[in-house]
């Protein structure tokens, strides 16, 4: 444990532990689907992305590009645009390869109440009907609110729902870890 | 213009939009930061890809209800409002006026009541006297209003989806000369565009009669030219405008035919007078043989097509933005 301000941090994942742990989901996925033929790739924007070419080149590591890699911008998809705050900037979406029949497997860092990947359905079918969705997460750690589950999955986390995963990967954040962040319950008093 | 191809190549690294986008209405283009207007125009290319999807809609605005409220005859700019709240998934309903009560009488502001009674978030207006959605946004401050064109002051949207198709064929505004030809008095797509264009960085000059262009328009930060061939010289982007004979109550000019003779854009003109990779633009809708000559239009250089898709993606823009609360 070490503290941060008003915040415990517990380190759940070092670098190595998340590269054992994505050989551990590539698994998963070859055995789930047996031969790549029509399988894709999908990253969630924006942490899924990097995971989502990391397992690109495990499952196929003499020809990666074997295996066509996709991102997705959820965020016009999401459940909770409202009159809250100001609205999301807008990030790129990718999907260079036709949707229609192939088994697409979509990527997150972490997966919580499952309004992210519900989101990500809606927006992988305005592209066209895949023959199968599966997915893998690096973390899940519970308190879904739809019924959707994980296929793969890297590591299960019990968790309270106001602490924070807080995943870092080089690509996006220049270092590489998976943090259990819990806010201090009784901050202390003003002086 | 001599530029290193390192600038080139840094004007290229679009700088990434601010977050906020602090708007309940979008009246004109001339309270808009250059951050904002980058905003909309960021988000813009976000929606028309889109348009390549299998299915061309967006559950964005589910629930929202938008109101057209046209007292001017529109078909383009009112289709292209609808389509583009349509494909964001809102409710939309067209209120044309001579089909409502206003023509029984009932006043502006009645009207603007009745319909935010029927639940609208965002009212749509064109209307044939300026200041008239600044009018209702003020009486009305809960409803988003989008000026469509009021009367000869501005039509924000156009100045936003000229500037979007600028920026994706040229990569970039600032520092590019843009021309305006034509009936710059009567145009309020010309004082859309100025504000939007000057905030953006780009130098514009406007091209036409004196009795045209209005007195004093130098004060907007633009360089005016009376002459065609001299105003063309070096310009990267030529916006022409429509002879809009509807508005004018009196003779600006001896004849259409003097005008086309003088300032009409024909093929040859083109060739010799531009550069050779000139964006021909136009707002449309366009008189072939008038303002611009029927190859002109059809030409390799007009974006006037491409500018009726951008339309809708930058619609879409200014729908999402300004649906999202202030905070």
């Amino acid at each position: 444990m070490r503290d941060s301000g008003h915040t415990r941090s517990q380190r759940l994942m070092s670098p190595e532990d998340i590269e054992r742990t994505l050989r551990g989901i590539a698994r998963g996925i070859a055995e789930i689907e047996g031969g790549f033929d029509d399988l894709a790739l999908v990253g969630i924007r924006r942490r899924g992305v990097p995971l989502a070419q990391r397992l690109q080149h495990l499952l196929s590591p003499s020809r990666p590009d074997a295996i066509p890699l996709g991102q997705l911008d959820i965020t016009l998809y999401r459940d909770d645009l409202s009159s809250l705050g100001p609205q999301p900037i807008i990030g790129p979406t990718d999907l260079p390869f036709d949707v229609d029949g192939r088994t697409i497997v979509l990527v997150d860092d972490v997966i919580f109440t499952g309004r992210t990947v519900r989101a990500a359905l809606e927006a992988l079918v305005s592209y066209g009907r895949p023959h199968a969705v599966r997915l893998a997460v690096l973390v899940d750690r519970g308190h879904r609110e739809y019924p959707i589950q994980p296929d793969a999955v890297g590591l299960r986390v019990e968790t309270d729902p106001n602490q924070v995963i807080e995943v870092r990967l080089t690509e996006t954040d220049g270092q590489e870890c998976v943090d259990l962040l819990t806010p201090d319950p009784s901050p202390p008093t003003e002086a | 213009m001599a530029s290193s191809p390192t600038s080139q190549r840094e004007a290229k690294v679009r700088p990434k939009p601010v977050a906020g986008f602090a708007h309940r209405h979008l009246l004109d283009l001339d309270v808009l930061s250059r951050e904002d207007i980058e905003r909309i125009l960021h988000d813009a290319a976000g929606f028309k890809d889109v348009f390549t999807r299998t299915v061309k809609k967006l559950p964005t605005l589910r629930g929202k209800t938008v109101v057209n409220l046209f007292f001017e005859n529109s078909t383009r700019t009112r289709t292209s409002f609808e389509l583009a709240a349509k494909r964001l998934s809102a409710d939309v309903l067209n209120f044309a006026v001579s089909t409502s009560s206003v023509a029984k009488g009932e006043s502006l502001l009645d009207t603007v009541r009745t319909i935010r009674a029927l639940g609208a978030d965002v009212i749509v207006m064109r209307h044939g006297s300026a200041g008239t959605p600044h009018l209702l946004a003020e009486r009305l401050p809960n409803l988003s209003i989008i000026n469509a064109g009021d009367g000869c002051h501005a039509h924000p949207t156009q100045g936003l989806l000229d500037m979007f198709t600028i920026l994706e064929k040229r990569e970039r505004i600032e520092g590019l000369q843009v021309v305006i030809l034509g009936d710059i008095l009567h145009s309020r797509v010309a004082r859309s565009n100025i504000w939007g264009l000057r905030t953006m960085g780009a130098k514009v000059r406007v091209v036409g009669p004196k009795t045209l262009i209005p007195r004093g328009i130098e004060a907007m930060g633009v360089e005016v030219c009376h002459d065609l061939r001299e105003g063309l010289q070096d310009a990267d982007v030529i916006n022409i405008l429509r002879i809009q004979r509807e508005r004018m109550t009196q003779n600006f000019f001896p004849s259409i035919r003097e005008y086309t003779l003088l300032y009409g854009l024909t093929e040859e003109r083109l060739r010799q007078w531009a550069k050779p990779d000139a964006l021909v633009m136009h707002p449309g809708p366009i008189n072939r043989g008038i303002e611009i000559g029927q190859a002109v239009a059809d030409g390799p250089q007009s974006t006037i097509e491409e500018q009726v898709t951008n339309g809708v993606a930058v619609r879409m823009a200014v729908l999402y933005l300004l649906c999202g609360g202030s905070e």
